[in-house]
Protein backbone atom coordinates (compact mmCIF):
# COMPACT_ATOMS: atom_id res chain seq x y z
CA UNK A 1 0.00 0.00 0.00
CA UNK A 2 1.37 3.73 -0.75
CA UNK A 3 1.82 5.38 2.07
CA UNK A 4 -0.67 8.37 2.23
CA UNK A 5 -0.62 12.02 0.91
CA UNK A 6 -1.66 14.61 3.54
CA UNK A 7 -4.53 16.32 1.90
CA UNK A 8 -4.11 20.51 2.73
CA UNK A 9 -6.67 22.70 3.72
CA UNK A 10 -6.54 26.54 3.42
CA UNK A 11 -5.17 26.81 6.68
CA UNK A 12 -2.08 24.71 6.03
CA UNK A 13 -1.96 24.76 1.63
CA UNK A 14 1.35 27.21 2.21
CA UNK A 15 2.93 24.82 4.28
CA UNK A 16 3.15 21.66 2.38
CA UNK A 17 3.19 23.66 -1.20
CA UNK A 18 6.32 25.40 0.84
CA UNK A 19 7.60 21.85 1.35
CA UNK A 20 7.27 21.09 -1.84
CA UNK A 21 10.27 23.31 -2.63
CA UNK A 22 12.43 22.65 0.44
CA UNK A 23 11.38 25.47 2.42
CA UNK A 24 10.28 24.66 6.12
CA UNK A 25 7.35 27.31 7.13
CA UNK A 26 6.33 28.51 10.53
CA UNK A 27 3.33 30.48 11.54
CA UNK A 28 3.55 33.11 13.76
CA UNK A 29 1.71 35.88 14.97
CA UNK A 30 2.24 39.39 14.21
CA UNK A 31 0.07 40.90 17.01
CA UNK A 32 1.80 38.25 19.96
CA UNK A 33 4.74 37.01 18.41
CA UNK A 34 3.47 33.60 19.18
CA UNK A 35 4.48 30.60 16.78
CA UNK A 36 2.59 27.57 16.03
CA UNK A 37 3.00 24.65 14.47
CA UNK A 38 -0.64 23.11 12.90
CA UNK A 39 -1.58 26.19 10.71
CA UNK A 40 -4.69 27.67 11.31
CA UNK A 41 -7.08 30.35 10.71
CA UNK A 42 -6.29 32.18 14.18
CA UNK A 43 -3.81 32.68 16.85
CA UNK A 44 -4.18 29.75 19.67
CA UNK A 45 -2.46 32.09 22.44
CA UNK A 46 -4.46 35.93 21.47
CA UNK A 47 -6.86 34.35 19.28
CA UNK A 48 -6.01 37.50 16.43
CA UNK A 49 -6.26 36.57 13.00
CA UNK A 50 -3.06 38.58 11.84
CA UNK A 51 -0.61 35.65 10.67
CA UNK A 52 2.37 34.81 9.09
CA UNK A 53 4.58 32.90 7.95
CA UNK A 54 8.23 32.46 8.50
CA UNK A 55 10.98 30.27 7.40
CA UNK A 56 12.29 27.19 9.95
CA UNK A 57 16.24 27.03 10.67
CA UNK A 58 15.21 23.25 10.13
CA UNK A 59 17.35 22.11 13.12
CA UNK A 60 15.39 20.82 16.15
CA UNK A 61 15.98 17.87 18.65
CA UNK A 62 14.15 14.87 19.91
CA UNK A 63 11.89 15.48 22.83
CA UNK A 64 10.42 12.15 22.09
CA UNK A 65 10.44 8.77 20.20
CA UNK A 66 8.92 5.45 19.51
CA UNK A 67 9.79 2.80 16.90
CA UNK A 68 6.37 1.79 15.51
CA UNK A 69 6.45 -2.84 14.99
CA UNK A 70 2.51 -2.24 15.13
CA UNK A 71 1.41 -0.36 11.96
CA UNK A 72 -2.09 1.78 12.67
CA UNK A 73 -3.42 0.31 8.62
CA UNK A 74 -2.82 -1.08 6.25
CA UNK A 75 -0.47 1.52 4.08
CA UNK A 76 2.19 1.78 6.88
CA UNK A 77 2.63 -2.24 7.75
CA UNK A 78 5.21 -2.66 4.81
CA UNK A 79 7.00 0.65 6.32
CA UNK A 80 7.35 -0.91 9.95
CA UNK A 81 9.24 -0.68 12.00
CA UNK A 82 9.44 2.77 11.84
CA UNK A 83 10.38 5.47 13.62
CA UNK A 84 8.04 8.14 15.18
CA UNK A 85 9.44 10.72 17.26
CA UNK A 86 8.35 14.30 18.50
CA UNK A 87 10.78 17.16 17.10
CA UNK A 88 11.28 20.16 18.70
CA UNK A 89 12.15 23.11 16.63
CA UNK A 90 14.87 25.72 17.23
CA UNK A 91 12.22 28.09 17.25
CA UNK A 92 9.94 26.50 19.41
CA UNK A 93 7.17 24.84 17.78
CA UNK A 94 6.93 20.84 17.67
CA UNK A 95 6.23 18.70 14.90
CA UNK A 96 5.22 15.06 14.58
CA UNK A 97 7.57 13.30 11.99
CA UNK A 98 9.25 10.09 11.40
CA UNK A 99 13.23 9.86 11.71
CA UNK A 100 15.08 8.41 8.48
CA UNK A 101 18.27 7.96 7.20
CA UNK A 102 21.48 6.64 8.66
CA UNK A 103 21.26 5.84 12.68
CA UNK A 104 17.00 6.38 12.68
CA UNK A 105 17.01 3.05 14.54
CA UNK A 106 19.20 4.16 17.15
CA UNK A 107 17.62 7.75 17.56
CA UNK A 108 17.06 8.85 21.20
CA UNK A 109 15.63 12.30 22.67
CA UNK A 110 17.93 14.93 22.94
CA UNK A 111 19.25 14.19 19.51
CA UNK A 112 19.70 16.82 17.26
CA UNK A 113 18.18 16.87 13.68
CA UNK A 114 17.61 18.32 10.68
CA UNK A 115 14.39 18.73 8.86
CA UNK A 116 14.49 17.40 5.66
CA UNK A 117 12.17 16.63 2.62
CA UNK A 118 11.78 12.93 1.70
CA UNK A 119 9.35 12.38 -1.58
CA UNK A 120 6.27 10.27 -1.12
CA UNK A 121 4.34 8.10 -3.63
CA UNK A 122 3.92 8.50 -7.60
CA UNK A 123 4.08 12.24 -7.58
CA UNK A 124 6.97 12.51 -5.11
CA UNK A 125 4.89 14.93 -3.10
CA UNK A 126 8.12 15.97 0.01
CA UNK A 127 7.09 14.79 3.41
CA UNK A 128 9.40 16.86 6.37
CA UNK A 129 11.13 14.30 8.25
CA UNK A 130 13.42 14.18 10.54
CA UNK A 131 17.39 13.07 10.11
CA UNK A 132 19.61 12.39 13.16
CA UNK A 133 22.65 15.36 12.66
CA UNK A 134 25.76 12.72 13.62
CA UNK A 135 29.31 13.94 14.22
CA UNK A 136 30.38 11.17 11.32
CA UNK A 137 31.66 13.39 8.55
CA UNK A 138 29.53 10.93 6.24
CA UNK A 139 26.26 11.32 6.89
CA UNK B 1 -9.94 27.97 42.67
CA UNK B 2 -13.22 29.40 42.25
CA UNK B 3 -15.55 27.42 44.92
CA UNK B 4 -18.64 25.47 43.70
CA UNK B 5 -22.00 24.63 45.31
CA UNK B 6 -21.95 21.23 46.14
CA UNK B 7 -23.28 18.05 44.38
CA UNK B 8 -26.85 16.73 45.01
CA UNK B 9 -27.44 14.22 42.24
CA UNK B 10 -27.05 10.82 43.09
CA UNK B 11 -25.97 7.58 40.99
CA UNK B 12 -28.78 5.18 41.85
CA UNK B 13 -28.36 2.54 38.82
CA UNK B 14 -25.04 0.91 37.71
CA UNK B 15 -24.82 -1.78 35.56
CA UNK B 16 -22.66 -3.30 32.58
CA UNK B 17 -23.68 -6.50 30.28
CA UNK B 18 -21.14 -9.02 29.50
CA UNK B 19 -18.06 -8.16 28.77
CA UNK B 20 -15.58 -9.66 25.98
CA UNK B 21 -16.35 -11.41 22.71
CA UNK B 22 -20.26 -11.13 22.06
CA UNK B 23 -20.95 -12.72 18.83
CA UNK B 24 -24.13 -11.66 17.49
CA UNK B 25 -24.37 -8.45 19.74
CA UNK B 26 -24.78 -4.83 18.17
CA UNK B 27 -24.22 -1.66 19.31
CA UNK B 28 -27.83 -0.56 19.74
CA UNK B 29 -28.73 -3.91 21.64
CA UNK B 30 -25.73 -3.69 24.08
CA UNK B 31 -26.90 -0.40 24.62
CA UNK B 32 -30.56 -1.90 25.73
CA UNK B 33 -29.35 -4.52 27.84
CA UNK B 34 -27.53 -2.14 29.85
CA UNK B 35 -30.27 0.76 30.23
CA UNK B 36 -32.59 -2.32 31.26
CA UNK B 37 -29.98 -3.55 33.97
CA UNK B 38 -29.42 0.14 35.36
CA UNK B 39 -33.25 0.04 35.43
CA UNK B 40 -33.45 -2.89 37.72
CA UNK B 41 -30.85 -1.64 39.31
CA UNK B 42 -32.06 1.41 40.47
CA UNK B 43 -35.69 0.06 40.66
CA UNK B 44 -36.90 2.20 37.86
CA UNK B 45 -38.75 1.99 34.97
CA UNK B 46 -38.02 3.38 31.02
CA UNK B 47 -41.50 5.77 32.10
CA UNK B 48 -39.25 7.32 34.79
CA UNK B 49 -36.62 8.93 32.58
CA UNK B 50 -36.66 11.84 31.38
CA UNK B 51 -33.16 12.24 30.19
CA UNK B 52 -31.05 10.21 28.17
CA UNK B 53 -26.95 10.42 27.39
CA UNK B 54 -25.24 8.05 25.23
CA UNK B 55 -21.94 8.26 24.03
CA UNK B 56 -20.63 6.76 20.43
CA UNK B 57 -19.96 4.20 18.82
CA UNK B 58 -17.45 2.62 16.12
CA UNK B 59 -19.17 0.23 14.29
CA UNK B 60 -22.37 2.54 14.16
CA UNK B 61 -21.25 5.61 13.65
CA UNK B 62 -24.04 8.38 13.76
CA UNK B 63 -24.66 12.03 13.76
CA UNK B 64 -27.70 11.41 16.34
CA UNK B 65 -26.27 8.28 18.49
CA UNK B 66 -28.90 9.41 21.19
CA UNK B 67 -31.82 9.70 19.24
CA UNK B 68 -31.15 6.44 17.54
CA UNK B 69 -31.19 4.87 20.84
CA UNK B 70 -34.34 6.71 21.95
CA UNK B 71 -36.30 5.20 19.08
CA UNK B 72 -34.28 2.07 19.07
CA UNK B 73 -35.03 1.61 23.38
CA UNK B 74 -38.84 3.16 22.73
CA UNK B 75 -38.44 6.23 24.95
CA UNK B 76 -39.09 10.01 24.64
CA UNK B 77 -37.00 11.75 26.75
CA UNK B 78 -37.59 15.38 27.42
CA UNK B 79 -33.61 16.16 27.00
CA UNK B 80 -31.51 13.79 24.69
CA UNK B 81 -27.42 13.91 23.46
CA UNK B 82 -24.53 12.07 22.47
CA UNK B 83 -21.62 13.07 24.74
CA UNK B 84 -18.02 12.44 22.43
CA UNK B 85 -14.69 13.00 24.14
CA UNK B 86 -13.27 9.83 24.36
CA UNK B 87 -12.48 7.80 27.31
CA UNK B 88 -13.36 10.87 29.35
CA UNK B 89 -16.84 10.34 27.44
CA UNK B 90 -18.33 8.33 30.60
CA UNK B 91 -17.07 10.04 33.22
CA UNK B 92 -18.13 13.35 31.82
CA UNK B 93 -22.02 12.13 30.65
CA UNK B 94 -22.05 11.72 34.78
CA UNK B 95 -21.13 15.03 35.20
CA UNK B 96 -23.66 16.26 32.85
CA UNK B 97 -26.15 14.25 34.16
CA UNK B 98 -25.73 15.50 37.42
CA UNK B 99 -26.14 19.21 36.01
CA UNK B 100 -29.33 18.25 34.45
CA UNK B 101 -30.65 17.09 37.47
CA UNK B 102 -29.56 20.04 39.78
CA UNK B 103 -30.55 22.22 37.48
CA UNK B 104 -34.56 21.18 37.67
CA UNK B 105 -34.22 20.01 33.82
CA UNK B 106 -34.69 16.64 34.48
CA UNK B 107 -35.02 13.43 37.15
CA UNK B 108 -33.56 10.88 36.25
CA UNK B 109 -30.83 11.19 33.82
CA UNK B 110 -30.03 7.71 31.78
CA UNK B 111 -25.78 7.85 30.79
CA UNK B 112 -25.50 4.43 28.05
CA UNK B 113 -22.69 3.89 26.56
CA UNK B 114 -21.70 0.61 24.51
CA UNK B 115 -19.85 -0.96 21.23
CA UNK B 116 -19.21 -3.78 19.63
CA UNK B 117 -16.12 -3.19 18.51
CA UNK B 118 -14.63 -6.80 18.80
CA UNK B 119 -17.21 -8.90 16.92
CA UNK B 120 -18.42 -6.29 14.88
CA UNK B 121 -15.47 -5.13 13.15
CA UNK B 122 -11.56 -6.69 12.88
CA UNK B 123 -8.93 -5.86 15.26
CA UNK B 124 -7.46 -4.38 12.24
CA UNK B 125 -10.65 -2.03 12.00
CA UNK B 126 -10.59 -0.85 15.33
CA UNK B 127 -6.93 -0.08 15.77
CA UNK B 128 -7.43 1.93 12.37
CA UNK B 129 -10.45 3.16 13.37
CA UNK B 130 -8.93 4.49 17.35
CA UNK B 131 -6.05 6.09 14.73
CA UNK B 132 -8.49 8.69 13.65
CA UNK B 133 -7.81 10.70 16.87
CA UNK B 134 -4.39 11.53 15.16
CA UNK B 135 -4.08 14.94 13.51
CA UNK B 136 -5.13 14.05 9.50
CA UNK B 137 -2.43 16.37 8.13
CA UNK B 138 0.48 16.08 10.72
CA UNK B 139 0.11 12.69 12.84
CA UNK B 140 -1.40 10.11 10.40
CA UNK B 141 0.38 10.56 7.56
CA UNK B 142 3.13 9.61 10.02
CA UNK B 143 2.00 6.75 11.25
CA UNK B 144 1.04 7.50 14.36
CA UNK B 145 -1.31 4.78 15.91
CA UNK B 146 -3.00 5.82 19.54
CA UNK B 147 -0.37 3.53 21.45
CA UNK B 148 2.44 5.04 19.42
CA UNK B 149 1.23 8.40 20.56
CA UNK B 150 1.10 7.14 24.24
CA UNK B 151 4.46 5.66 23.72
CA UNK B 152 6.15 8.47 22.66
CA UNK B 153 4.78 9.88 25.81
CA UNK B 154 6.31 7.39 27.75
CA UNK B 155 9.73 7.74 25.89
CA UNK B 156 9.72 11.44 27.39
CA UNK B 157 8.32 10.81 30.91
CA UNK B 158 10.53 7.43 31.64
CA UNK B 159 13.18 9.86 30.44
CA UNK B 160 12.35 12.51 32.63
CA UNK B 161 11.75 10.24 35.96
CA UNK B 162 13.97 7.15 35.38
CA UNK B 163 11.11 4.77 35.24
CA UNK B 164 12.24 1.25 35.16
CA UNK B 165 10.82 -1.60 32.33
CA UNK B 166 9.51 -3.53 35.55
CA UNK B 167 7.72 -0.48 37.21
CA UNK B 168 5.61 -0.06 33.91
CA UNK B 169 4.90 -3.80 33.94
CA UNK B 170 3.98 -3.74 37.91
CA UNK B 171 0.40 -1.88 36.48
CA UNK B 172 -0.53 -4.58 34.25
CA UNK B 173 0.37 -7.65 36.66
CA UNK B 174 -2.14 -5.44 39.55
CA UNK B 175 -4.43 -5.41 37.36
CA UNK B 176 -4.36 -8.41 36.32
CA UNK B 177 -4.44 -9.77 40.28
CA UNK B 178 -7.57 -7.66 40.72
CA UNK B 179 -9.63 -9.17 37.68
CA UNK B 180 -9.11 -12.35 38.61
CA UNK B 181 -11.51 -11.84 41.46
CA UNK B 182 -14.07 -10.20 39.30
CA UNK B 183 -16.17 -13.00 37.50
CA UNK B 184 -16.95 -10.83 34.51
CA UNK B 185 -13.43 -10.34 34.06
CA UNK B 186 -11.38 -10.96 30.24
CA UNK B 187 -8.12 -11.42 31.25
CA UNK B 188 -7.78 -13.63 34.54
CA UNK B 189 -4.99 -16.10 34.42
CA UNK B 190 -2.44 -14.95 36.58
CA UNK B 191 0.35 -12.89 35.03
CA UNK B 192 4.32 -12.10 35.58
CA UNK B 193 6.40 -9.56 34.99
CA UNK B 194 8.60 -11.05 32.95
CA UNK B 195 5.29 -11.91 30.62
CA UNK B 196 4.94 -8.39 30.31
CA UNK B 197 8.07 -7.34 30.14
CA UNK B 198 8.84 -9.82 27.61
CA UNK B 199 5.60 -9.06 25.06
CA UNK B 200 6.48 -8.43 21.67
CA UNK B 201 6.76 -4.49 20.85
CA UNK B 202 3.68 -2.54 19.91
CA UNK B 203 5.39 0.82 19.55
CA UNK B 204 8.79 0.78 21.83
CA UNK B 205 8.83 1.46 24.60
CA UNK B 206 5.09 -0.07 24.77
CA UNK B 207 4.74 -3.62 24.56
CA UNK B 208 1.14 -6.17 24.03
CA UNK B 209 0.76 -6.57 27.61
CA UNK B 210 1.03 -2.63 28.43
CA UNK B 211 -1.85 -2.55 26.05
CA UNK B 212 -5.52 -2.58 26.70
CA UNK B 213 -7.73 -5.01 25.46
CA UNK B 214 -10.37 -4.39 22.85
CA UNK B 215 -13.99 -6.02 23.52
CA UNK B 216 -17.64 -6.00 23.28
CA UNK B 217 -19.65 -4.64 25.79
CA UNK B 218 -21.94 -1.84 26.84
CA UNK B 219 -22.65 -0.01 30.62
CA UNK B 220 -25.34 2.43 32.04
CA UNK B 221 -25.73 4.36 35.18
CA UNK B 222 -28.57 6.26 36.53
CA UNK B 223 -28.08 9.70 37.80
CA UNK B 224 -31.29 11.21 39.32
CA UNK B 225 -32.15 14.24 41.63
CA UNK B 226 -31.64 14.05 45.49
CA UNK B 227 -35.30 13.97 46.00
CA UNK B 228 -36.14 11.35 43.26
CA UNK B 229 -32.96 9.27 44.50
CA UNK B 230 -35.66 8.52 47.52
CA UNK B 231 -37.87 6.18 45.63
CA UNK B 232 -34.96 3.94 44.51
CA UNK B 233 -32.82 1.06 45.92
CA UNK B 234 -29.24 2.21 47.04
CA UNK B 235 -28.01 5.57 46.13
CA UNK B 236 -24.13 6.50 45.90
CA UNK B 237 -23.16 10.20 46.18
CA UNK B 238 -21.19 12.24 43.44
CA UNK B 239 -19.39 14.51 45.48
CA UNK B 240 -17.14 16.33 43.79
CA UNK B 241 -16.47 16.74 39.79
CA UNK B 242 -13.98 18.38 37.67
CA UNK B 243 -12.56 18.62 33.99
CA UNK B 244 -9.48 19.91 32.03
CA UNK B 245 -8.80 19.88 28.42
CA UNK B 246 -6.10 20.74 27.24
CA UNK B 247 -5.43 19.99 23.80
CA UNK B 248 -6.21 16.74 21.67
CA UNK B 249 -3.66 16.00 19.21
CA UNK B 250 -0.65 15.10 21.45
CA UNK B 251 1.56 17.02 18.85
CA UNK B 252 -0.23 19.77 20.32
CA UNK B 253 -0.04 19.16 23.68
CA UNK B 254 1.16 22.03 26.57
CA UNK B 255 3.98 19.27 27.97
CA UNK B 256 4.53 15.66 27.99
CA UNK B 257 4.95 15.28 31.34
CA UNK B 258 2.23 17.33 32.75
CA UNK B 259 -1.62 16.75 31.88
CA UNK B 260 -4.72 18.06 32.59
CA UNK B 261 -5.22 14.89 34.97
CA UNK B 262 -3.55 17.30 37.76
CA UNK B 263 -6.20 20.38 36.97
CA UNK B 264 -9.36 18.12 36.77
CA UNK B 265 -8.77 16.03 40.06
CA UNK B 266 -7.60 19.03 42.05
CA UNK B 267 -11.32 20.54 41.16
CA UNK B 268 -13.10 17.32 42.02
CA UNK B 269 -11.29 16.78 45.58
CA UNK B 270 -11.69 20.64 46.32
CA UNK B 271 -15.42 20.27 45.57
CA UNK B 272 -16.14 17.55 47.43
CA UNK B 273 -13.84 19.23 50.59
CA UNK B 274 -11.77 15.82 50.67
CA UNK B 275 -7.81 15.14 49.85
CA UNK B 276 -5.74 11.83 47.96
CA UNK B 277 -5.42 10.85 51.64
CA UNK B 278 -8.95 10.22 52.02
CA UNK B 279 -9.53 7.90 49.00
CA UNK B 280 -10.09 4.28 49.64
CA UNK B 281 -10.37 2.96 46.03
CA UNK B 282 -9.04 4.40 42.74
CA UNK B 283 -10.70 3.49 39.26
CA UNK B 284 -8.15 5.51 37.06
CA UNK B 285 -8.18 5.05 33.29
CA UNK B 286 -5.58 2.54 32.50
CA UNK B 287 -5.38 2.54 28.38
CA UNK B 288 -1.69 1.45 28.69
CA UNK B 289 0.48 0.56 31.76
CA UNK B 290 1.77 4.51 31.25
CA UNK B 291 -1.67 6.18 31.35
CA UNK B 292 -2.25 5.28 34.72
CA UNK B 293 1.58 5.77 36.02
CA UNK B 294 1.30 9.12 35.10
CA UNK B 295 -2.34 9.50 36.32
CA UNK B 296 -1.65 8.08 39.52
CA UNK B 297 1.37 10.45 39.92
CA UNK B 298 -0.51 13.56 38.47
CA UNK B 299 -3.49 13.58 40.81
CA UNK B 300 -1.44 13.18 43.83
CA UNK B 301 -1.62 9.49 44.68
CA UNK B 302 1.79 9.20 44.72
CA UNK B 303 4.79 11.81 44.25
CA UNK B 304 6.96 12.05 40.89
CA UNK B 305 8.61 9.14 39.81
CA UNK B 306 7.43 6.64 42.58
CA UNK B 307 4.28 5.31 41.43
CA UNK B 308 6.16 2.63 39.37
CA UNK B 309 7.82 1.66 42.35
CA UNK B 310 4.53 1.91 44.94
CA UNK B 311 2.75 -0.50 42.29
CA UNK B 312 5.90 -3.07 42.15
CA UNK B 313 5.63 -3.17 46.39
CA UNK B 314 1.87 -4.27 45.61
CA UNK B 315 0.53 -0.61 46.74
CA UNK B 316 -2.03 -0.89 44.30
CA UNK B 317 -2.85 -4.15 44.18
CA UNK B 318 -5.98 -6.21 46.13
CA UNK B 319 -5.58 -5.35 50.05
CA UNK B 320 -2.67 -2.83 49.10
CA UNK B 321 -2.63 0.95 50.35
CA UNK B 322 -4.64 2.16 47.64
CA UNK B 323 -6.39 -0.62 45.80
CA UNK B 324 -6.66 0.64 42.00
CA UNK B 325 -9.07 -0.56 39.44
CA UNK B 326 -10.20 -3.38 41.66
CA UNK B 327 -12.41 -4.87 38.70
CA UNK B 328 -8.78 -5.04 36.68
CA UNK B 329 -9.34 -2.30 34.38
CA UNK B 330 -9.18 -2.17 30.53
CA UNK B 331 -6.20 -3.92 30.45
CA UNK B 332 -7.61 -7.27 32.22
CA UNK B 333 -11.92 -6.60 32.83
CA UNK B 334 -11.85 -5.07 29.32
CA UNK B 335 -12.57 -2.05 27.28
CA UNK B 336 -15.39 -1.21 24.72
CA UNK B 337 -14.74 2.00 23.67
CA UNK B 338 -16.80 5.03 25.77
CA UNK B 339 -18.27 1.52 27.87
CA UNK B 340 -14.65 1.32 29.18
CA UNK B 341 -14.65 4.31 31.35
CA UNK B 342 -17.88 3.50 32.52
CA UNK B 343 -16.78 0.25 33.68
CA UNK B 344 -15.01 2.23 36.25
CA UNK B 345 -17.59 3.90 37.67
CA UNK B 346 -20.04 0.76 38.05
CA UNK B 347 -17.23 -1.13 39.90
CA UNK B 348 -16.63 2.18 41.77
CA UNK B 349 -20.65 1.96 42.93
CA UNK B 350 -20.29 -1.70 43.30
CA UNK B 351 -17.76 -1.30 46.20
CA UNK B 352 -19.21 2.10 47.80
CA UNK B 353 -22.24 -0.43 48.03
CA UNK B 354 -20.52 -3.38 49.46
CA UNK B 355 -21.73 -5.79 46.62
CA UNK B 356 -18.29 -6.38 45.63
CA UNK B 357 -17.66 -9.86 46.90
CA UNK B 358 -14.23 -11.67 46.56
CA UNK B 359 -12.75 -8.10 45.90
CA UNK B 360 -14.79 -5.98 48.17
CA UNK B 361 -12.73 -2.96 49.72
CA UNK B 362 -13.13 -3.28 53.33
CA UNK B 363 -14.54 0.17 54.79
CA UNK B 364 -14.76 1.74 50.97
CA UNK B 365 -16.58 4.98 51.33
CA UNK B 366 -15.28 6.91 49.27
CA UNK B 367 -13.86 6.50 45.77
CA UNK B 368 -11.90 8.65 42.89
CA UNK B 369 -13.01 7.80 39.51
CA UNK B 370 -11.04 9.39 36.68
CA UNK B 371 -11.29 9.45 32.45
CA UNK B 372 -9.20 10.47 30.36
CA UNK B 373 -9.66 10.69 26.40
CA UNK B 374 -7.32 10.98 23.50
CA UNK B 375 -3.95 11.34 24.30
CA UNK B 376 -4.26 12.18 27.79
CA UNK B 377 -5.97 15.15 25.51
CA UNK B 378 -9.44 15.40 27.81
CA UNK B 379 -9.95 14.52 31.73
CA UNK B 380 -12.75 14.41 33.72
CA UNK B 381 -12.14 13.13 37.63
CA UNK B 382 -15.34 12.09 39.87
CA UNK B 383 -15.35 11.50 43.50
CA UNK B 384 -18.16 9.24 44.62
CA UNK B 385 -18.83 8.38 48.32
CA UNK B 386 -21.95 6.08 50.06
CA UNK B 387 -25.30 8.17 50.32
Amino acid sequence: MPLPIPQSNADSRPYWEAAQTGRLLIQSCTQCGQIQAVPRGLCGHCHGDALEWQESSRKGSIVAVSTVHRAPNADFRDAAPYVLALVELAEGSRLMLNVIGKGRMEAAIGDAVEIVFEPRGDTAFKMPQAKRRLADADL
Amino acid sequence: MRSRPPHTARITGVADTAIGSLPGSTAMGLHAQAANAALADAGLTAGDLDGVLCGYSMTMPHLMLSSVFCEYFGISPRFTAAVQVGGATACIMLAQAAALVESGACRHVLCVTGDNRLTGMSRDGAVAALASVGHPEFEQPYGMSVPAAYALVASAYMDRFGITRDELSAFAVAARAHAARHPKASKTDPLTLAEVSQSRVIASPLRLLDCCLISDGAAALIVSAADAARDTRNAVRLLGSGQAHTHEHILAAPSLTDFGCATSSALAFAQAGVTTADIDLAEIYDSFTITLLIELESIGFFTRGEAGKAALSGAISPGGRLPVNTHGGLMSYGHSGAAGGAFHIVEAVHQLRNEAADRQVPDAGLAFVHGDGGILSAHCSLVLGKD
